[in-house]
């Protein structure tokens, strides 16, 4: 066992301390709360701003919060919002550069970036922070402001309490425990004694704040109830991912006909890979002032999904609907692999929901392997 | 110098040719010549000869009205020049012009496809010369369909 | 000190233009600090026009010259188009140099295939300056360039030059042309089994538009070329070359990283896929 590693129990108030050590740390704190009826990422000053007391209800093309009667306040699954949209924002200037007569200034226009300390970050989101670490820090290409800002981040991780109707994380082995890349981790016990938290550090920076919180120390009930709730939330996935070689699968199957089925379906709007917490393409966009002296140039999140994502002097690789869907499918679950070493999915399930037909990816898997000439009969 | 049975022998179209069917061949051969810009044939003309190219350049070529011939493909040694000859009803369907000096076998047609018809082992032969010239020229036009150098916009 | 942010440009000059073709400049450009001026044959870089964009062009000219970078740019769309409208002593940004190059040296004591096809002769121009200069470390060399019509023929001058060398095979296509055109008339793949490889001991180098690359793959390897002895350079949308945006990816290749210069069996089975 590491030396920073060490395991507590705190109160709600413990948690709103948590909030304020971090706070007196100048981090942001970022965590969850309700918006336009969703549980989306913010920052926030006090345990009042989380959703305590609520859950939501998750399927193919359904979200909808409900009560919740045992006040906790962590008690749903993740919604559209997802970390990436703070390590790596949907718009970013990038640059400025001014002209004077022939000569050219380029300015960097990153603002500084902030330090973040994210609050309630599940398994799966951690894989896919640590997913993202790899395509943009990777090489020797690494992106400065992703990297700062992943530098600067405190991370208090949450075992989940609460499987989505489209959680599939345990078949993507990501989840639903934490097992590494968080400075604390919580764990939510509403069973089994009054509701409390069950704290454990994972970095000497963790280990620090932890010493700042009001505490008691575990006891052997204590740690079997936190294994409790994470093992009735692996039991509980509302989806599974077959159990099966995936990147030889689609690799093998790139002109299956499901691609034409779920194009029937799919509408190209981008929104799956809007909220996928790996999805990472971008776009750059350039403007300039009237007097043509300063040009800008502005980074946003694009989409395989869109037309002209593909162009090419004079045309779109990928026209069709059939072949953005594939485009999307096989890099998330197959060329992935081959290239950062891991899945481009965790399971998290968001695709699924926020797909406005529903189209769910572990079905469209499951429909290849069963009909593939090259499947082996039913997928488990 | 050689004599026509092994030039025709020797012409990669011809090339391992059983002697017997060499010598059905050679009777219907003879020697050309063409001078830079003479016309082996023309579109429209009766397809009575096919060339095989010893040495030299020749342009297949369109005329498009108002605009100067356009060559499609030129043929050097050891080509075929010309096709039409092997189907009805047997006229050119291009120009052929030598742009270089340009000496080549001239094979008779109806004489070659008279001992086709009599001997269809010969026939299959010539056949099976000609196919694999049809099927490149095919690809190459397709090709050229696509003009893949070409401005997509434009 | 913070890492370099590899998406920012570094302004550089425009020291001469020459208009090769009717839509087709070359551009001089300056190479900025040293350590930026070498370059492999077959990379390229991000050349940013002020308030227009920014698009990857591939290096034309000389590796071994270090005072200056040439860029060979036809306008295709509003980047490349404002590149060519460049005047000289007119600034531009540039980043790079990106992406893999030609295998030049794994090449040494083979016979060289350069094939090239339209504009994709000005990235494999570079390696002519190369083998030329280190003539000696390769055998027999053979330049195979197919483009339009006569009036499309890039770098002409220099292409008879290279046609006058006893150790230089030039062989110039054309898909159409007029009657005055004394040279070739024909497509690329049909004249590779005229040109007489030694399959055995030929590496190839292929430039142009992927379709014409594939058909030509095919070809070499109907010649008995081996797959791994092909090397074919690709083209795919790019708005980073770091392999960030994602937007270039062709299977699982970043064709800005892993390529542009990519060996055929990594190719094999996605080139003919539609729309992939």
């Amino acid at each position: 066992m590491d030396d920073y590693n060490d395991t507590a129990v705190i109160t709600s108030e413990g948690l709103q301390c948590l909030i304020e050590a971090l706070l007196n740390r100048s981090y942001q704190v970022v965590g969850p709360q309700i918006r336009d009826q969703a549980i989306v990422y913010d920052t926030l000053t006090d345990i009042d701003q989380l959703p305590q007391g609520w859950s939501d209800e998750q399927d193919g093309g359904h979200y909808r919060l409900r009560p919740r009667a045992d006040g906790a306040y962590f008690g749903y699954a993740v919604g559209p919002h997802s970390w990436k949209r703070f390590l790596y924002p949907p718009h970013q200037s990038l640059w400025q550069a001014n002209k004077d007569g022939d000569r050219l200034y380029f300015k960097d226009e990153r603002p500084d970036p902030p330090r973040f300390a994210f609050l309630g970050v599940r398994a799966c989101e951690l894989n896919a922070i640590a997913i993202q670490d790899r395509v943009f820090m990777g090489d020797a290409y690494s992106d400065p402001d992703y990297q700062a800002r992943r530098e600067g981040t405190f991370i208090v991780a949450l075992n989940c309490s609460e499987a989505g109707g489209t959680c599939f994380c345990a078949s993507m082995a990501c989840g639903p425990e934490v097992k590494t890349g968080f400075d604390l981790a919580l764990t939510e016990l509403l069973n089994e004694g009054p509701h409390r938290f069950l704290v454990e550090s994972g970095s000497p920076a963790g280990l620090e704040v932890m010493a700042e919180l009001p505490r008691r120390n575990t006891t052997r009930a204590d740690l079997q109830a936190a294994w409790a709730v994470v093992e009735n939330t692996r039991r509980s996935m509302g989806r599974t991912m077959p159990d099966t070689d995936i990147p030889a699968l689609l690799l093998d199957n790139l002109t299956h006909p499901r691609w034409d089925d779920v194009a029937q379906r799919c509408l190209s709007c981008a929104n799956c890979t809007m909220v996928c917490p790996t999805c990472f393409c971008s776009t750059v966009e350039d403007s300039s002032d009237l007097a043509g002296t300063t040009a800008e140039r502005h980074r946003r999140w694009d989409s395989c999904f869109t037309a002209d994502f593909s162009y090419l002097h004079g045309g779109s690789v990928r026209q069709s609907t059939r072949s953005r869907y594939r485009q999307w499918m096989t890099h998330k679950l197959a060329t992935w692999v081959e290239q950062f070493g891991s899945s481009g999915c965790v399971g998290c399930g968001r695709c699924i929901t926020w797909c406005p037909v529903g189209i769910d990816l572990t079905e469209e898997v499951r429909a290849i392997h069963d009909t593939s000439p090259k499947g082996k009969g039913e997928a488990r | 110098m050689k004599d026509i049975a092994q030039l025709v022998g020797e012409h990669p179209f011809f090339q391992g040719l059983d002697p017997s069917f060499c010598q059905l061949v050679c009777g219907c051969a003879r020697n050309v010549r063409f001078e830079p810009g003479e016309y082996l044939f023309h579109e429209g003309g009766d397809a009575d000869q096919l060339y095989l190219i010893r040495h030299g350049r020749v342009a297949l070529e369109i005329a498009v009205p108002g605009k100067w011939s356009l060559s499609f493909q030129t043929l050097q040694d050891g080509d075929l020049v010309g096709v039409s000859w092997a189907v009805p009803p047997y006229h050119w369907a291009y120009d052929a012009r030598a742009i270089e000096l340009t000496r080549a076998i001239a094979v008779d047609a109806r004489c070659l496809r008279q001992k086709c018809d009599a001997d269809p082992a010969l026939g299959y032969e010539v056949l099976q010369r000609l196919l694999p010239i049809l099927i490149s020229r095919l690809q190459a036009t397709r090709l050229q369909i696509l003009d893949v150098y070409g401005d997509r916009d434009q | 000190m913070p890492p370099p942010d590899f998406m920012m440009p570094m302004p550089v000059k425009v020291m001469q233009r020459r208009q090769e073709l009717a839509t087709t400049w070359t551009l001089d450009v300056e190479t900025g600090p040293d350590e930026l001026a070498a370059f492999t044959p077959g990379q390229f870089n991000m050349l940013y026009v002020f308030g227009v964009g920014e698009i990857p062009v591939s290096f034309s000219g000389d590796p071994a010259g270090r005072d200056r970078h040439c860029f060979t740019v036809r306008a295709v769309g509003p980047v490349s188009r404002a590149l060519t409208e460049l005047p000289i002593a007119a600034s531009l940004g540039k980043r790079g140099p990106y992406g893999t190059g030609w295998p030049l040296a794994a090449a040494e004591g083979a016979d060289l295939a350069l094939i090239a096809g339209g504009l994709g002769l000005a990235p494999l121009r570079p390696v002519l300056y190369h083998v030329l200069r280190y003539r000696q470390r390769y055998g027999r060399i053979t330049l195979l360039y197919g483009t339009r019509s006569p009036s499309d023929i890039l770098f002409r001058d220099e292409l008879d030059g290279w046609r006058r060398r006893q150790d230089l095979e030039v062989r110039v296509t054309v898909d159409h042309a007029g009657s005055e055109w004394p040279g070739q008339v024909g497509v690329v793949p049909a004249l590779v089994p005229t040109l007489g490889f030694d399959a055995s001991n030929t590496v190839a180098f292929l430039c142009g538009p992927e379709v014409m690359m594939r058909l030509t793959a095919s070809a070499l390897l109907d010649a008995g070329l081996a797959p791994a002895g092909i090397y074919l350079s690709m083209e795919r949308n790019m708005k980073c070359a770091l392999g960030h945006c994602g937007h270039c990816q062709f299977g699982g290749v970043f064709v800005c990283k892993d390529g542009p210069v990519l060996p055929y069996p990594r190719l094999r089975g996605l080139l003919s896929l539609q729309e992939l």
